[in-house]
């Protein structure tokens, strides 16, 4: 039919935007058109209604990050009401994990791209630094499952980690000197550590990745 | 030496300690080789009963009278003790002396050096005549030397890098052990028949026994590979890939051990009887663990009682353990795996229930039992070596070795390929290298060679120097090199970073990340199964095996609490500007990241909130329960280094301090905050820190104090904290040449108080200033008498 050859062709458009294979994008569709009632786009009541997810405390900020303009890579900010498979398959596309071939530099690209991911979900007013209200936001969000928490104890947590990123990344400040926030260039250094593009991963249904790419789609 | 001891510099002490460690060392050996013989010399125990029956009978009979016995020597009524408590002795001695020397431990292993120093206690007993006692007896060694390496290791056992590489850590351990086995031990076969025109005497070497010696020889074991990887630091995954593996192909090994045994006088095997080792080797496995893990949860529901009775808590932990080993080998079920899944069930549960104490004590008990035991298997490899008996076969031997070689390189290679399709991140071929080059063997294999009957197996000499051959070149030749390999090759080493709250923050948003991710990707990923095991595990099992408030707790508190117990405890220990943990100088404070805010439009007096006895009560149990967490997540494993802990009793006063700053603070928190002067000369934070370490009696003496002008000197928010005061203190005292130490004396708490009204001091100590003089209305008193740690 001619449906399935076009389908193909967006397929392999899909693949190359992304980087997915075919298989998978195949997969991730049932699955999209499942999530969505076989509509083209889904909404975000559409995610909240999946039953596994009412246990897990950032669900919000998950459900956002999927309809965040900025994980598009198409330097655009704001919020989507509606997003449709292919902005689905964007922003799945941040949690491939690397193979075999990639190289130092599409391991550092990579890298950098997954952290952008985990900035943008904490910077929620896009204003390019996680403020200290915002990563308090973040700690309060992390704990909320867990239990009657203590407000003090939140901030406590979130000021020493501000503390943390600050004195790591600016170590020498006068004493009235005002650290605005978290920028995305401390962001990476403080998490150096983590080595995301090895951590930052689930398993997608097919055994073979292709080749890395970037997933940016204006290449 | 009176050049030597003349020098006052360094060099010159450093000369003469070294040089006395050795002169100690010959003098514990020679002892040590002259004792043993004079005991083995004198007659058995129960000759001695006998004659003094005699005698005493004799005595009756003749009634002569010797003059009393004012000093008597009677050696023999001591011996066992004595010889096991020399042999302790010597075994630690040989360990001060060997990091006393300068630059030998960085290049030869110290497994190396105690199998060398056991070869010199047993030439040395073979020189006096005597018999050497067997050491290596497989009783002493399974029994008493084996478990408490095995203890350490699993309890210790850093549980995340081990369950993400299980699948991989399996293969290398069931199937890379016995491809090693049925390897070696076919083609040793091949190899001995080979030369039919001249008789030899490994023509007479069955099938069986040679399948039998591949077994033994093919286990990696976990002594050996422990010795050696700990002094290179290699990066977390390989340590656990080597480790994991030598540590789960215990039973592999038990099985095929008991079967070829089992086997060799029938002659045949079936293949009923293979289908039966199968089946055996998933119930000595499973059976092992489940053992364990049964023994595990009996430990962890028993520590949660312990809180009347603190002191013997270390030792269920130890009785438990050794009691699920001890069962285990009872059915002949794999006593390691039973072992391992003890330590590391229990861990979580007891550790959130015992005290401080009985955690170090563990701790430290484990790490002592474990070193020491490690020592004297090695030192006794050196002496049963020079026991013999040897019969030494130039091909069987070599062949042994080559093969060895050959069939694990093949083996990691292999396998590496079928594991890499399956993993996430791939084994590279540096990776690949480091396995097949840290595989090496030990005194397992030697105990189960030991084992060996000589009627069944008439080659068990033969296997017996093979087996040592093969154990002396791994550890020597292989042991000696690691190091050097890992260096040229660049092997990424392990982070010696610590662990930070912002790590252990988005660490955990990345796990709820991805859990979300894969749900509604709607693909059941080992994420997913993970947080479901959690969230059973929070909500059942913790209710039970915890005692009381503690169950209750996430984890990112405990590790924020932590992270601030262990700054307090780093300050108080250092005591100085030397050995602060953070890198980074920094003058940044809580200050710095806090928006300024304007001067409220409220009026200054108003009355302060009275702390509540609820909120005080949270406070002091958030406090006292980090007294009872400790590291969850270890980093990397290493026998030889503990966190220090500095002594209780100080550590409760600092506690106490902690306490009260934190209610100071919330007592302040309405108050004006208006900008200060700029930072203070240097010497503040010695004073800050000078006063944290004074008695809490000063508290108490200065309530006349309470309202002195100090609320007049203000600063911007103290929301924090004080563990951020702390960490500050830390980093500004890095900056600062600190050779004054803390002193723990009463002190300069008089002169702190003093200074209230200096407005010319810095922030920080301001702060610290009005919160240790400004103890509130009537709380100090009444905090003061409650007893702090239960």
């Amino acid at each position: 039919m001619g449906a399935s050859q076009t389908r193909t062709e967006k397929y392999q458009d899909l693949a190359d935007k992304t980087g997915f294979s075919l298989e998978q994008i195949e997969n991730l569709h049932k699955r999209f058109q499942r999530l969505s009632d076989n509509e083209e786009t889904i909404s975000r009541e559409q995610l909240d209604s999946i039953p596994s997810l009412a246990n897990n405390p950032i669900r919000k900020q998950i459900i956002e990050a999927f309809f965040d303009k900025r994980n598009q890579h198409q330097n655009e900010v704001g919020s989507c009401e509606e997003i449709g498979f292919e902005q689905f398959l964007m922003v799945m596309s941040h949690f491939r994990p690397p193979s075999l071939k990639t190289t130092e530099e599409e391991k550092e690209a990579m890298r950098k791209e997954k952290l952008h991911f985990l900035f943008n979900m904490h910077d929620t007013d896009n204003d390019g630094t996680i403020t200290l209200v915002e990563y308090r936001k973040v700690v309060e969000e992390l704990l909320s499952k867990s239990g009657d928490i203590e407000q003090e104890t939140v901030k406590a947590i979130a000021d020493a980690a501000m503390l943390e990123v600050a004195s790591t990344n600016v170590p020498h400040m006068a004493p009235d000197e005002f650290y605005e926030g978290i920028t995305f260039e401390h962001f990476q250094q403080i998490l150096k550590g983590l080595e995301m593009e090895t951590r930052m991963h689930i398993r997608f249904l097919d055994v073979d990745t292709p080749t890395l790419r970037c997933g940016k789609s204006s290449s | 030496m009176p050049s030597r001891t003349g020098s006052h510099s360094p060099t010159g002490i450093g000369k003469s300690l070294p040089e006395r460690g050795l002169l100690l060392l010959m003098v514990l050996v020679l002892l040590e080789g002259s004792v043993i013989p004079l005991g083995a010399a004198s007659s058995p125990d129960t000759g001695h009963q006998k004659n003094v029956d005699n005698h005493k009978a004799e005595g009756e009979k003749n009634h002569t009278k010797k003059a009393f016995p004012v000093l008597d020597l009677d050696y023999r009524h001591i011996q066992t003790p004595f010889e096991i408590s020399l042999w302790v002795l010597l075994a630690s001695v040989m360990k001060l002396g060997f990091h006393m020397i300068p630059r030998l431990p960085g290049i030869v292993p110290e497994s190396c050096l105690l199998i060398t120093v056991g070869l010199l206690v047993g030439g040395l007993i073979k020189l006096a005549g005597e018999k050497v006692p067997p050491v290596l007896d497989s009783q002493l060694f399974f029994l008493c030397l084996l478990p408490p390496i095995i203890l350490d290791a699993g309890y210790f056992l850093p549980i995340r890098p081990f369950m993400e590489n299980l699948g991989t850590i399996l293969m290398f351990a069931v199937v890379g052990t016995l491809w090693n086995a049925f390897f070696i031990g076919g083609l040793l076969y091949a190899v001995c028949q080979i030369q039919p025109a001249n008789p030899n005497e490994l023509h007479q070497l069955e099938i069986l026994p040679c399948l039998l010696f591949g077994s033994i020889i093919s286990a990696v074991d976990p002594v050996a590979v422990l010795a050696v990887f700990e002094e290179i630091h290699i990066n977390e995954l390989l340590h656990i890939l080597v480790f994991g593996e030598s540590l789960l192909n215990d039973a592999v090994t038990v099985v095929l051990y008991h079967l070829f045994e089992e086997y060799s006088a029938a002659g045949t095997v079936t293949v009923l009887d293979g289908f039966l080792g199968i089946i055996s080797f998933l119930v000595v496995s499973l059976g092992g663990i489940l053992v364990g893990a049964i023994y595990g949860i009996l430990a962890a529901f028993t520590s949660r009682f312990t809180s009347h009775t603190r002191v013997i808590e270390p030792l269920f932990v130890f009785v438990y353990s050794y009691m699920a080993y001890l069962s285990a080998e009872m059915f002949h079920l794999s006593g390691i795996m039973a072992l391992i899944a003890c330590g590391a069930v229990m861990r979580p549960y007891v550790e959130a229930n015992i005290s401080h104490k009985s955690h170090t004590t563990i701790k430290y008990f484990l790490k002592m039992w474990s070193s020491v035991s490690e020592t004297l298997i090695f030192i006794f490899l050196g002496v049963a070596t020079v026991d013999g008996p040897h019969h030494w076969n130039w091909t069987f031997v070599t062949v042994t070795v080559i093969l060895c070689l050959v069939s694990r390189v093949i083996g990691v290679v292999g396998l590496t390929c079928v594991i890499n399709k399956f993993r996430i991140v791939k084994l590279t071929t540096k990776d690949q290298f480091i396995v097949a080059y840290g595989g090496m063997r030990g005194a397992i294999a030697f105990s189960l060679g030991f084992l060996l009957k000589k009627e069944e197996f008439p080659m068990r000499e033969m296997f017996l120097t093979a087996i040592i051959t093969v154990i002396f070149f791994t550890v020597f030749v292989q042991g000696m090199t690691i190091k050097p390999l890992v260096e040229l090759l660049a092997v990424k080493k392990k982070q010696e970073a610590k662990r930070s709250i912002n790590e252990e923050i988005h660490t955990q948003f990345l796990d709820h990340l991805l859990t979300g991710i894969e749900d509604i990707c709607g693909h059941y990923g080992h994420h997913h199964w993970k947080d479901k095991l959690n969230r059973f595990n929070k909500k059942y099992v913790k209710k039970c095996l915890i005692a009381g408030e503690r169950s209750k707790e996430p984890q990112l508190i405990a590790f924020y609490h932590k992270m601030e117990m262990k700054q307090a405890i780093d300050l108080v220990e250092s005591g100085g500007g030397v050995n602060l943990p953070s890198a980074v100088p920094s003058t940044v404070s809580m200050q710095n990241i806090q928006p300024k805010k304007p001067p409220p439009a409220k009026p200054v007096e108003k009355a302060l909130p009275k702390m509540t006895k609820g909120r005080e009560e949270e406070i002091r149990q958030i406090l006292r329960s980090n007294l009872q967490k400790t590291r969850q997540r270890l980093r990397s494993y290493n026998r030889h280094t503990l966190v220090a802990d500095p002594y209780e009793d100080g550590f409760s006063e600092l506690l106490i301090k902690k306490q009260k700053m934190i209610a100071l603070e919330k007592k302040i928190k309405d108050m004006n905050y208006y900008l200060t002067v700029p930072a203070a000369p240097p010497d503040s934070p010695t004073m800050c820190r000078a006063r944290l370490a004074s008695d809490p009696q000063s508290y108490s003496s200065k309530p006349a104090m309470d309202r002195v002008p100090t609320i007049q000197v203000d600063l911007a928010s103290p929301q924090s904290p004080d563990s951020v005061n702390l960490m500050d203190e830390f980093r500004r005292a890095d900056q600062q040449e600190e050779d004054q130490g803390l002193t723990m004396k009463a002190p300069s708490g008089q002169s702190g108080f003093n200074r209230p009204g200096e407005a010319d001091r810095g922030r920080e100590q301001q702060k610290l200033t009005r919160c240790l003089s400004d103890p509130g209305p009537s709380a100090d008193e009444e905090e003061e008498e409650e007893p702090f740690l239960p």
